[in-house]
């Protein structure tokens, strides 16, 4: 092969460069735990584990916890959960399943713009018309019909926990509707007609065919909208009423890993109290790593699967 | 499965049908309210003033964000042209050499874990990174955390891109004796082109929104961003500042802000979107 060396060596050089940057990727990863790390120190040595199983939170005293932000993050991210995937599921099926091709389209488009809407503008909309909605209209409905449950009790303020799981679950729908469309559109139609042969109504397809096939990859496509509306910050800051104290009903405020950082960030004058709020960080990346790193595994071994069947 | 009388399962399959258009609904519904409420206090919000004037103290009305408006590009467009080589050569390297290599696959499977880190995570880390060490809140910080986003979205979509470049391509253009780092810019990139056009735009589509990472990095200012060596203003942070005040008039403007940006980031993602469509039609 007619190669001059500099041609050779102009090639080698190329091939570094791509490789540098799709180190700096790894790089950047591991910084981001180092960084997190080196400046929650101070915080881990003064509270040591304890960090994450007290429910004090006190500028004043010097004293933080992290369990009042951890049960927020988890139980708005739980509501958000318990909304989107229900109706992700029935909007992904109507758009693959029932929908004219036309309207799928408009329905499908909706749902992306959606997606591409940023939170601030949710955290807006939020503060200003939905939480509105809720004081005057559902939080009243609800405290009338199941107010005996302690979930839903104390007055009705339209910010609070419930109104933030709400809110973010309108955030993580179109991240679930697409996935699941997509697991959806990959059941071979085969399965689907065969399904129909045999007299089959299009739920009971569905059902016994197309969710049955797809189920892996759409309890995937949970893990990762759950690893994404964990660490959603904006739209939940603006409604969620920022209290550490945790409080069984949701019509009451609280607070998330993400909303804490973004409300006490700047104002935290006091090196321990930033290395807490940094901690809090710390743990936020941890559990968004291993959700994320489970999901990935579980789409991973997915993709082998298949291509081992074929 | 359990038998049932025709009628029965009929009705399941009635039922879920009913179920599921005010379902689809919900999602167009949700959508037009957002985007009513965006518009209709928004827009009136929006004058000659708003775009070119400083903020007014607070209290006093008028004045406008155009130094809030000009800091977003600024730094948007600074973090473009930072993130986006970096994950546009990341991405070669995994669709052009070896895409099947330990290293490739390690760098996949980190890029999806820093596509999935929460904004706000990448905003301390740049906070600790620049903000501590150099003492003081910047442009620059903001544009690296900013920058920090774009790289993992540029690099999935470069090498989904490159991917769907034929072989015989790569394979004509090295027959012809030309270099690799040639081949690889000259001919597939150019092949790829819109496909990258569109991965650049929606990874911009998504940081120009972003407030979280900005919150610590480059906080936000009153005055002109004359260098990005100093806080820096910007749209998003100014939204969530004028929000969160008591103060009516700057209530109107972060609606009129949240309208700028929402509008733009539509914009730029129906672009991305239609862009990709026609490529798609004639491949």
């Amino acid at each position: 092969m007619p190669e001059t060396s500099g041609q050779h060596r102009a090639d080698i050089t190329f091939k570094l460069i791509t490789a540098f940057c799709a180190l700096a990727v790894i790089v950047l990863m591991g910084g981001i735990f180092i960084e997190l790390l080196r400046n929650s120190l101070p915080s881990i040595r003064t509270f040591g584990l304890g960090f994450l199983t007290s429910d004090a939170w006190n500028p004043g005293a010097s004293e933080f916890g992290a369990l009042s932000s951890m049960y927020g993050t988890l139980v708005s991210t739980g509501i958000a959960m318990l909304i989107a995937v229900p109706l992700g599921l029935i909007i992904a099926i109507y758009l693959v399943e029932v929908a004219h091709p036309a309207v799928s389209r408009v329905v499908g488009g909706a749902v992306e713009l959606l997606a591409a809407i940023p939170s601030i503008i949710y955290g807006m909309w939020g503060l200003f018309v939905f939480a509105g909605v809720m004081q005057d209209h559902v939080q009243p409905a609800l405290g009338e019909t199941l107010g005996f449950l302690p979930l839903f009790q104390g007055p009705p303020m339209g910010i609070g926990m419930l109104t933030a799981g709400i809110v973010l679950a309108i955030m993580v729908l179109p991240f679930i509707t697409a996935v699941t469309r997509d697991v959806l559109l990959m059941v071979p139609p085969v399965l689907k007609e065969s399904a129909h042969g045999v007299g089959s109504t299009m739920w009971e397809s569905v059902r016994s065919v197309s969710l049955r096939y797809g189920r892996r990859g759409i309890i995937g496509a949970v893990f990762l909208g759950f690893g994404r509306a964990l660490g959603e910050t904006m739209a939940v800051t603006f409604v969620i009423g920022n209290s550490h104290r945790i409080s069984a009903s949701l019509f009451a405020a609280g607070n998330t890993i993400a909303s804490s950082l973004a409300n006490e960030f700047n104002e935290a004058s006091e090196p321990l109290y930033l290395s807490s709020l940094v901690q809090l960080a710390l743990v936020l990346f941890a559990i968004t790593l291993v959700f994320q790193s489970v999901a990935h595994v579980w789409f991973g071994k997915l993709q082998q699967m298949e291509t081992g069947q074929r | 499965m359990i038998p049932r009388g025709v009628g029965g399962r009929h009705f399941a399959d009635r039922a879920v049908r009913v179920i599921m258009i005010p379902a689809a609904l919900s999602g167009i519904a949700i959508l037009a309210w957002i985007l009513w409420e965006v518009i209709s206090r928004g827009a009136s919000a929006i004058d000659w003033a708003f775009l070119t004037r400083l903020p007014s103290p607070p209290g006093v009305e008028g004045g406008g964000l155009g130094n809030a408006i000009v800091g977003t590009l600024l730094m948007t467009v600074l973090a473009t042209a930072i993130g986006a080589p970096l994950g546009l050569l990341a991405g070669v390297f995994l669709a052009e050499f070896g895409p099947r290599s330990r290293i490739a696959t390690a760098v996949r499977f980190t890029s999806n874990l820093l596509m999935g880190t929460p904004s706000i995570i990448i905003g301390v880390f740049v906070y600790a990174l620049i903000v501590l060490r150099t003492g003081h809140f910047s442009g620059w910080a903001g544009a690296v955390a900013l920058a920090i986003l774009i790289l993992p979205v540029v690099l999935r979509t470069t090498e989904d891109m490159l991917n769907l470049v034929p072989d015989e391509l790569r394979e004509s253009g090295l027959a012809l004796g030309a270099p690799r780092w040639r081949v690889t810019l000259w001919i597939i990139f150019r092949a790829a082109k819109t496909g990258l056009v569109t991965g650049v735009l929606l990874a911009v589509a998504r940081v120009s929104g972003e407030t979280a990472p900005l919150l610590f990095t480059s906080l936000n200012s009153f005055y002109w961003p004359e260098t990005l060596g100093e806080p820096t203003a910007n749209l998003t942070v100014t939204i969530f500042n004028y929000a969160m005040s008591p103060y009516a008039d700057w209530q109107q403007k972060a609606w009129g802000a949240s309208f700028l940006i929402t509008v733009s980031v539509l914009i730029v993602a129906v672009l991305a979107r239609f862009s990709f469509q026609k490529r798609s039609r004639q491949s």
